[in-house]
């Protein structure tokens, strides 16, 4: 619990989650403004529409999570943060857990402002009825968590504030878009990439859901999967590794 | 306090710590010496559990460091100045380790106070000086009032007063019973500050003694001798299994003391003008021992063989 404070302490005493906090807000509320205006009358009824700038505030969020650990290793404050604590899975576990958590807030704030904001807009039939848009709403926040938690994992294995970053970018928003160009098991191999299957639990798209291998909880479960096995892969070697 | 046995770190090929054991007693200031790539840095790693020894041991009072509770109460470092967020102020720096080990808040302020930069403590840590750097990592070292102490450098970036500070403030904290390590290039400094020495050179252990022991076993203990008669001195002293060097004017003898060689001139009636014996420096002893373990050698080499025989 200490140590939980002590990330805290950490994660608000220096200025980029506030700036990625409020950047990923914007980019998230501004692109439902975008959508909401541009979509002609009558036509915007799902309100998956709504949360369409997820990706790109899931994004900003990565950064932040992936910063909050290489920031540490550039600076030479992670070997003092060993010092203090020799566990070093605990003290890691905790950041995990402080930066997953303010992930969460960040992304459900994000994503009932957004809906918020398009409602208001567009007073057309974006009420959240089914549980299907309720999730597509309020799981964005769980997706973020997520996400940063294998950001983090990410930051930990590269230690490199500039490499992590990239990996995580370039990874989150392209490549596994680029993978379905693959012939013939381009398509397979999609449908069990995490990133695209955090989407298909949050909307539902890609293949119909008749055909999708993951229910929309399953797609849960598999991305926090990933996100578990990763964290602990980057703990066994943060702890084998100096410091 | 310390204890290391067998310590030995390999980075692939390099074997920068060799079989190396040594101990550090509390109740004194205890220096590590040794050139540049010796391998102090990597061994005050490993004693604070930074980097895994590739075999041997260091025990801080019989445990190993993963195993203290709370270490910041037992032991304090200061490794690198630099090991601080630029962007977080020094009280936020200081006051996370002290939630990490438990340590009340209230004790940031008194270790501010005491190593004077209270009146900086909200600025944020990027924008120090090189002197107030290092007066924030003595800050963090005192934070959880410690048994052992270790100091990376700390003189580095003082100020004459500040370097005047923290000698007379080690050797209060070594008053106090406490253990203090401190690993320094300065050998002016070390002479003034340490009463025992840990000296290593391409990761081995090349002495460990008391400073005033290290002094006078290696540097060349010698007598400077004038006399109107020097070819018949030098005769004389000769017989009398002593090494006689020629110096300006004078002999420089050694092998035999200054009570010696005033009774063989006295014996052979030769006057002298001048019988002094002159002790080493610290620098020249260091120079002396570690001269073979330098690792990473300047082009200095010959200047470096003058400062060795500059009292001559």
């Amino acid at each position: 619990m200490t140590l939980l404070a002590v990330e805290r302490i950490k994660l608000f005493t220096t200025r980029s989650p506030w700036w990625c906090a409020l950047a990923a807000l914007a980019v998230v509320i501004g692109f439902a403004a975008i959508v909401s205006g541009a979509a002609p009358a009558g036509e915007l009824t799902d309100v998956s529409l709504t949360q369409f700038g997820y990706g790109f505030g899931m994004a900003v969020i990565m950064v932040l999570a992936a910063l909050s650990v290489t920031t540490e290793y550039r600076f030479g404050t992670i070997r003092t943060t060993f010092q203090a604590v020799p566990n070093r899975t605990a003290a890691l576990l905790a950041k995990t857990g402080v930066v997953a958590t303010l992930s969460l807030v960040i992304g459900e704030v994000a994503a009932f402002g957004a809906w918020g904001l398009a409602s208001v807009m567009r007073p057309e039939d974006l009420a959240l009825n089914t549980t299907a848009e309720w999730v597509g709403v309020a799981g964005v926040g769980v997706v973020f968590a997520l996400a940063s938690v294998i950001a983090i994992a990410v930051g930990i294995l590269i230690r490199h504030s500039a490499g992590a970053i990239s990996l995580v970018l370039i990874y989150a928003l392209a490549v596994e878009n680029l993978i379905q160009l693959i012939p013939k098991i381009g398509k397979d191999i999609y449908d069990w990439m995490p990133f695209h299957v955090a989407d298909r639990f949050l909307t539902g798209s890609g293949r119909a859901a008749a055909e999708a291998p993951l229910s929309q909880a399953g797609s849960l479960a598999y991305f926090a999967g990933f996100a578990l096995v990763l964290l602990v892969i980057s703990l066994v070697v943060a702890n084998k590794r100096d410091a | 306090m310390i204890e290391a046995v067998g310590l030995t770190k390999r980075y692939g090929k390099t074997l920068a710590v060799n079989d190396l054991s040594f101990s550090v007693a509390a109740g004194e200031v205890t220096g590590f010496l040794g050139p540049n790539g010796a391998g102090k840095s990597t061994t005050m790693r490993m004693i604070l559990g930074l980097d895994n020894p590739t075999s041997g041991q260091v025990r801080i009072g019989g445990k190993l460091y993963r195993e203290l509770k709370e270490p910041l109460r037992t032991v304090g470092a200061l490794l690198d100045a630099k090991w601080v967020h630029p962007n977080r102020s020094a009280r936020a720096h200081l006051r996370w380790m002290a939630k990490s080990n438990k340590i009340a808040e209230s004790r940031v302020d008194e270790v501010l106070e005491t190593v004077g930069l209270t009146s900086v403590a909200g600025k944020r840590a990027g924008g120090f000086s090189l002197g107030m750097s290092q007066r924030l990592g003595i800050a963090a070292a005192l934070l959880g009032d410690p048994e052992v102490l270790l100091f990376d450098e700390p003189v580095n970036g003082l100020d004459p007063e500040g370097i005047l500070w923290i000698r007379k403030f080690m050797h209060r904290l070594a008053e106090e019973g406490r253990t203090v390590f401190v690993s320094s290039h300065l050998l002016s400094e070390m002479a003034l500050t340490a009463s025992h020495l840990v000296v290593i050179g391409k990761g081995r252990l090349i002495s460990q003694s008391s400073t005033e022991d290290f002094v006078s076993r290696a540097a060349e203990n010698t007598v400077k001798v004038r006399s109107p008669q020097l070819p018949a001195l030098r005769a004389a002293l000769t017989q009398a299994s002593a090494q006689v060097t020629d110096a300006d004017r004078a002999l420089v003898v050694s092998g035999l003391d200054s009570e010696k060689i005033g009774e063989i001139a006295a014996a052979n009636q030769i006057v002298l003008h001048e019988l002094s014996p002159q002790t080493g420096s610290l620098e020249q002893a260091f120079m002396q021992i570690t001269g073979d373990s330098v690792e990473y050698h300047t082009g200095l080499e010959t200047e470096a063989a003058e400062v060795v025989t500059a009292a001559q």
